[in-house]
């Protein structure tokens, strides 16, 4: 059984209907991608699965529980982050109080530990915990966001555009913590523009078009397509 | 983890090593200014005190000694005999303000001579050996250029002596306020304003409360325990006159309210103009359940009891309010509060048996509302302690302490706590902690509920202080006035709201003469603050970031300040 399984999702802004009915799955252990080009419905699918939005038909299921209707907070205690798009860190807080919010759903004694591992993972953020974060680079904001999100110990990460205004260096850090991370058993649902980064590294990937999935298959065999290759890697 | 290595901002040359002309020449402006406090300066004995009698200075004339002794002692530490001090303190820019205050506090001392005396005929020559003295200190002063200063977090003194500079502070604060309360002339307290704002100015300018600010947060709990101690002995210092203590209770009842005020709009953020009314909700429910011969309701319940049942009325109005408003987006919750507290003193107005139940005899209230009363202490009596007799106001004033300081610990506990981050990420970013897993929804209703449940609480009390309730305490200006508390002291911070609220009751009990302008004066106020200090006289350093998100140098502050509190265990918890 996929640990998320999305069915025939609609979400509309008022009357403008971004997601059309469209159906994906996420295997545990996997890292799935969707990719497409903007106002395809990528980030309007993470935050609707993530709770934020309310989808206007069809059902999400997060291990074998129904998520639609269950509230933002609720989701997140679930197992379910979600890294937003742009970062969104507290740009006035520290370094620390921004992790520690993304464990703001959990009660229990493990939490230093996590930031410790947080730390471990980028060693930047051990470095800076008490500088605000709004003083940091946009890769370092970027990092500082996954290592938030993985406070919440999730069991699916969904990264919205991990590498959006990062240089090529720092963007291939990112892809390569995102393969730690799925070592790590961290299930990961990665939305890009950036199609040949996600596409390397994805085991499934799905093409969006406003609003429609027009194609799926593995990361490798999207890599390899001709609709894929012209359309977003800018081959002919 | 380790401290950024210090910036070595030390002195790079002593200023100078021979007093320079200046320098004596704002000294002797000085010894002339304490010399014309030992003159008269007036011969009507009855104005502005008296300060018709050679060789013994009067109220007024002890003032410009204290501000010549200041200026004095910062010419010593210019002179670099302490450098240790010296490099902590801008003993120049200190220097220019104390003139500055010395020459208008004497200008205006005679403009009152000339206006009121009447006529500067009435003026005697230690007048004008005053006036000559502060304008040599401005003279001397005016042209003095700073010298670098160290940034006093990185000085450290005994342990002993930061201490003491909080014992000496938290002294004065208790005499002056002490004396600024006993003056009655309206005029010679308009004067003291004069002076205090200039001392102040004068030693925030020259750096003392940035380097007692940082002693303070090393020594927060001794800063809490000289504050409460101040509180605690204030009625003793006015020898059961119920005057003043009528005030400071006013004033107390005010700051506290106005403190869970603090917890919805400072913590939480989230705009309430109608929080009165839950202060209003607790008191109805006291007398109505007190034994007024007015209070229709014929339970009449142990005061602990009605305390509870008045803060829980509060936060049930609070989560009917709240309930529906705080899905959607600030602006609504801010109207509907605005409605609410509109809606309380139209109810309270008409439930008088006519338009529907009898419970609060509308317009007329419910007055003769009986003292507190535990076990054999009544709360009307006068009680002395130690030779000293306290009154019924002082009684008052201990109780509502007690609550103050409640509600402070609440403040303080949620602040640093997970809630307390969960309020900062819904300030800063309601969709990106919503992500993060914050019950956005949740802790918005919490903090309105729980700050009606503080002010029903409080509420209770008020009733029974003010003998009577009635439906025009409760209006909409009230709330504004709360407001305006919050914002003028520093949203989100303890000591702001203190401030603001003592400054907001105080003065227009001092300055009664003004009465008619008070409205006009607190508008204008509020702009100036807009303009120049929009973070509060006494900001929390996350709100003075906020509003100052560019200024590179406080942002290095702010996380120095953190790093030196992670370093030091006993202060964790104390987080700006």
């Amino acid at each position: 059984m996929s640990m998320l399984e999305v069915k025939d999702l609609r979400v509309a802004y008022g009357k403008i209907e971004a997601v059309k009915g469209i159906s994906f799955s996420v295997g545990e252990g996997e890292v799935v991608c969707l990719i497409g080009t903007n106002g395809a419905g990528k980030t309007t699918t993470l935050r609707t699965i993530s709770g934020l939005i309310r989808p206007s038909s069809g059902e999400i299921w997060f291990q074998g529980k129904r998520i639609d209707d269950v509230p933002a907070h609720e989701i997140v205690m679930l197992g379910l982050a979600h890294s937003p798009e742009g970062r969104r860190i507290f740009p006035r807080l520290s370094v620390e109080e921004n992790l520690l919010l993304g464990a703001f759903s959990r009660t229990d004694s493990g939490i230093k530990d996590d930031l410790q591992a947080a730390y471990d993972l980028f060693p930047i953020l051990g470095e800076r915990a008490k500088q605000p974060a709004g003083t940091f680079s946009g890769g370092e904001q970027q990092m500082l966001a996954m290592g938030r999100a993985m406070m919440s110990r999730p069991k699916l990460l969904m990264l919205d555009e991990p590498s959006m205004g990062l240089s090529p260096i720092m963007m291939q850090r990112i892809m390569a913590t995102v393969k730690t991370l799925q070592s790590q058993g961290t299930t990961i649902l990665l939305v890009e523009q950036n199609a040949r980064a996600a596409l390397k590294l994805a085991d499934k990937g799905y093409v969006l078009e406003v609003g429609h999935i027009v194609l799926d298959g593995t990361g490798r065999e999207l890599l390899v397509s001709d609709e894929v290759r012209k359309a977003y890697l800018g081959e002919d | 983890m380790t401290t950024s290595p210090a910036v070595p901002r030390t002195k790079t040359s002593v200023n100078n090593p021979r007093p320079s002309p200046q320098w004596w020449l704002a000294l002797a402006g000085a010894v002339l200014l304490i010399a014309s406090a030992f003159l008269s300066w007036c011969y009507v004995p009855a104005l502005l005190g008296d300060l018709s009698i050679d060789a013994f200075p009067g109220g007024l004339q002890i003032l410009m000694i204290i501000v010549a002794v200041l200026a004095i002692f910062f010419l010593v530490l210019r002179s670099g005999r302490m450098p240790s001090m010296d490099t902590l303190l801008d003993s120049a820019k200190a220097l220019k303000a104390l003139s500055a205050t010395a020459v208008a506090f004497m200008v205006l001392v005679a403009i009152v001579i000339a206006l009121q005396a009447p006529g500067l005929a009435n003026a005697n020559p230690g007048l004008f050996v005053g006036i000559v003295g502060a304008a040599l200190m401005l003279a001397g002063s005016w042209q003095m250029a700073s010298d670098p200063l160290v940034d006093p977090i990185t000085v450290r003194l005994p342990g002993w002596v930061e201490i003491l500079v909080i014992v000496v502070m938290m002294a004065i604060i208790l005499f002056g306020a002490a004396y600024a309360l006993g003056q009655e002339d309206g005029t010679v307290f308009c004067l003291f304003l004069v002076f205090l704002g200039g001392v102040v100015a004068a030693l925030a300018r020259g750096g003392l409360f940035s380097w007692i600010s940082v002693i303070a947060a090393r020594h927060r709990q001794v800063l809490m325990m000289g504050a409460l101690a101040v509180a605690f002995l204030f009625p003793f210092t006015q020898n059961g006159s119920d005057a003043n203590m009528s005030i400071a209770t006013q004033v107390l009842i005010f700051a506290t309210t106005a403190l869970g005020l603090n917890i919805v709009v400072g913590l939480a953020g989230l705009l309430d103009l109608g929080y009165i009314a839950f202060l209003g909700a607790g008191a109805y429910v006291s007398a109505m359940m007190s034994h007024s011969a007015f209070a229709h309701i014929g339970w009449k319940p142990p005061f602990i009891v009605v305390v509870i049942i008045g803060a829980i009325v509060s936060s049930i109005l609070g989560l009917i309010i709240g309930s529906p408003t705080l899905r959607v987006s600030g602006d609504y919750l801010a109207i509907v509060t605005l409605a609410f507290g509109e809606i309380f003193r139209l109810t309270v107005n008409n439930l008088d048996g006519n338009n529907g139940p009898r419970l609060t005899n509308g317009p007329n209230g419910i007055p003769g509302i009986p003292d507190l009363e535990f076990g054999a202490f009544n709360f009307g009596d006068t009680h002395t302690v130690l030779g000293i007799p306290l009154g019924r106001f002082a009684n008052y004033y201990f109780l509502m302490l007690i609550v103050a300081g409640f509600i402070i610990l609440v403040f303080t506990r949620l602040n640093n706590s997970r809630i307390g981050r969960g309020w900062v990420a819904i300030r800063e970013d309601e969709k990106a902690a919503e992500a993060m897993g914050v019950n956005t929804f949740g802790l918005k209703l919490f903090a309105f509920a729980g700050g009606a449940f503080l002010a029903g609480m409080a509420g209770t009390i008020k009733a029974h202080q003010d003998v009577s309730v009635t439906p025009d305490q409760y209006i909409f200006l009230e709330s504004a006035f709360l407001l305006a508390a919050i914002v003028l002291g520093g949203m989100g911070s303890v000591a702001g709201v203190l401030v603001g609220a003592t400054v907001l009751k105080l003065l227009p009990e001092k300055l009664r003469f003004v009465a008619d302008y008070r409205l006009l004066i607190f508008g204008l106020l509020l702009v100036v603050m807009m303009r120049f200090r929009p973070e509060g006289l006494v900001p929390s350093r996350r709100r003075a970031l906020e509003f100052h998100a560019d200024d590179q140098e406080l942002a290095d502050r702010v996380e120095e300040v953190h790093l030196e509190i992670a370093a030091d265990p006993d202060t964790a918890e104390a987080k700006a």
